[in-house]
């Protein structure tokens, strides 16, 4: 068994060991949540606050569920109404809440690298829930978990990650996470969208790079589409959406193009129509339901490891 | 091991197993109802072995559950990173049955105290017991066995260790100077 870790902020710091460990623990948790009391003692009388700074559904929704599922006490904190409206640093908030009694903050904030600062501030523990484009641990946790479950490792598959890589916190930390345990990684996109190779394998030297996605489909074993944000096109960075979708987008022709045994990801939320087509997504290949299904179970084996 | 002594051979667990099944089917005045669980990891096979020694001389089948107990257990912070989880498997309903648990070691009883906690989530039996192998005493809470396989009066400072073909290759049960079970 590895050490108790202290923070969570992205996977790059994580062991292959480590990860397996977690996602060995989520095998654990996903049966917790398949009982008819969905709940068990182990992070009694501990408190969870929910930091966030930015918009989220799932994610959020995500977190507080497992910590309730581990007895928890949690705490839901939104920049809105807040003191943060009053002019509040990120800093005296983070004081505040361990003045409070925090055990545990779960962060996300538009700036990348905010959950850094929290911690050098926070005597509990942070877990990133997404900051800026660097990183979003628990996302690739869970992506991790969903292919693995579903092919039982993870070393040598094929895996395509596909649309805006250079504003993908979710890429980056499946990077971190899918090279670590073996996987072969192809990100695809449009070149503005990508950057130069170089980016990419000085961090990664593993991975490849195409910016054209249709000759990868044969030999996929998962294709992972990112969700694409209209504001690139007002940035200049996209030419058309149409565009866009014509030579990336997850059509129903595409994925009658991958092996059978393929799957098809994607981190939510869906731009139906531009990325993903709603007859993949309701797909049987897709597992994107099974990946927010997931993530709960993750999140408990983080909160867990971290907590527990 | 030179500190390491003997306290039950092979043959001594099978034939402690055996009677132990037998008291089961006595106490419970048969077998309708029995469930056997065994808290990991070496209850259960210990479980599994009981239910077979039933089969043996009964002809029926009893249901063997396994149990997890890490989420439950109130020491966490005093076992370093955290423990390992493993799935808990309930064949059936609970509600209604005789639970016994199963467990190698009866030590301080806190082991007991979170299965108990662990078995009331998943449903209401009509009663609980528990088997064990060896009862070691220095009990810290008001927990006894049922069924023991042998009393082993121990000092804290011992360690007594249940090998099973199943988890470690060979059958016997050791008492160790230095050290105590967790």
């Amino acid at each position: 068994m590895t050490e108790r870790r202290r923070h969570a902020i992205d996977l790059d710091d994580f062991s292959a060991t480590e990860i397996e460990e977690i996602l060995e623990t989520t095998e654990s948790m996903r049966e917790v949540l398949e009982r008819e009391i969905k709940q068990v003692p182990a992070l009694r009388g501990k408190t969870v606050v929910n930091m966030f700074f930015e918009e989220s559904t799932r994610t959020r929704i995500s977190f507080e569920l497992a910590a309730r599922a581990l007895s928890a006490n949690v705490v839901a904190f939104t920049a809105r109404g807040s003191s943060v409206e009053k002019g509040e640093s990120l800093v005296d908030t983070v004081r505040t809440l361990q003045a409070l009694g925090a055990d545990i903050i779960v962060m996300r904030h538009s700036q990348s690298g905010a959950p850094y600062l929290v911690a050098r501030h926070f005597r509990g523990a942070v877990i990133n829930a997404g900051d800026g484009r660097h990183a979003h641990p628990t996302q690739a946790l869970l992506d991790l978990y969903t292919m693995r479950s579903r092919f039982g490792q993870i070393r040598d598959l094929n895996v395509v990650i596909v649309g805006d890589m250079l504003h993908s916190r979710v890429a980056r930390s499946n990077l971190w996470g899918l090279t670590r345990l073996g996987a072969r990684v192809t990100l695809c996109g449009p070149p503005t969208l990508i950057g130069p190779a170089a980016f990419w394998t000085a961090t990664w030297p593993t991975v490849r790079i195409s910016y054209d996605l249709d000759p990868l489909l044969a030999k996929a074993d998962v294709v992972m589409a990112l969700r694409l944000q209209k504001e690139r096109m007002q940035s200049g960075l996209l030419p058309a959406l149409r565009e866009y979708t014509r030579v990336y987008g997850l059509t129903a022709e595409r994925l009658a193009r991958l092996p059978g045994h393929a799957i098809v990801m994607h981190p939510g939320p869906m731009n139906e129509g531009i990325e993903i087509f709603p007859e993949v997504a309701t797909s049987p290949a897709a597992v994107i339901e099974e990946q927010v299904m997931n993530g709960v179970a993750v999140r408990m084996a983080l909160l867990y490891r971290m907590a527990g | 091991m030179s500190n390491e002594k003997q306290i039950l051979s092979a043959d001594e667990i099978r034939r402690a197993l055996v009677r132990i099944a037998h008291e089961i089917d006595e106490r419970n005045g048969g077998l309708r109802d029995v469930v056997l669980v065994g808290i990991r990891s070496r209850g259960v096979p210990l479980a599994e072995r009981i239910a077979a020694a039933i089969a043996d001389f009964e002809g029926t089948r009893v249901p063997v559950g396994q149990l997890d107990i890490t989420l439950y257990r109130d020491d966490l912070k005093l076992r370093g990173p955290a423990a390992r989880v493993r799935k808990t498997d309930l064949p059936i309903d609970i509600t209604g049955k005789t639970i016994v648990l199963v467990d190698d070691v009866l030590f301080t009883g806190r082991t007991v105290r979170a299965a108990l906690d662990a078995i009331a989530d998943f449903g209401r039996p009509a009663r609980i017991q528990l088997a064990v192998l060896i009862d070691r005493g220095h009990r810290e809470l008001p927990i006894r066995a049922d069924f023991v396989g042998k009393n082993v009066p121990t000092s804290l400072s011992e360690r007594v260790m249940v090998r099973l073909r199943e988890t470690d290759g060979i059958d016997e049960v050791v008492i160790q100077r230095g050290g105590s079970n967790d």
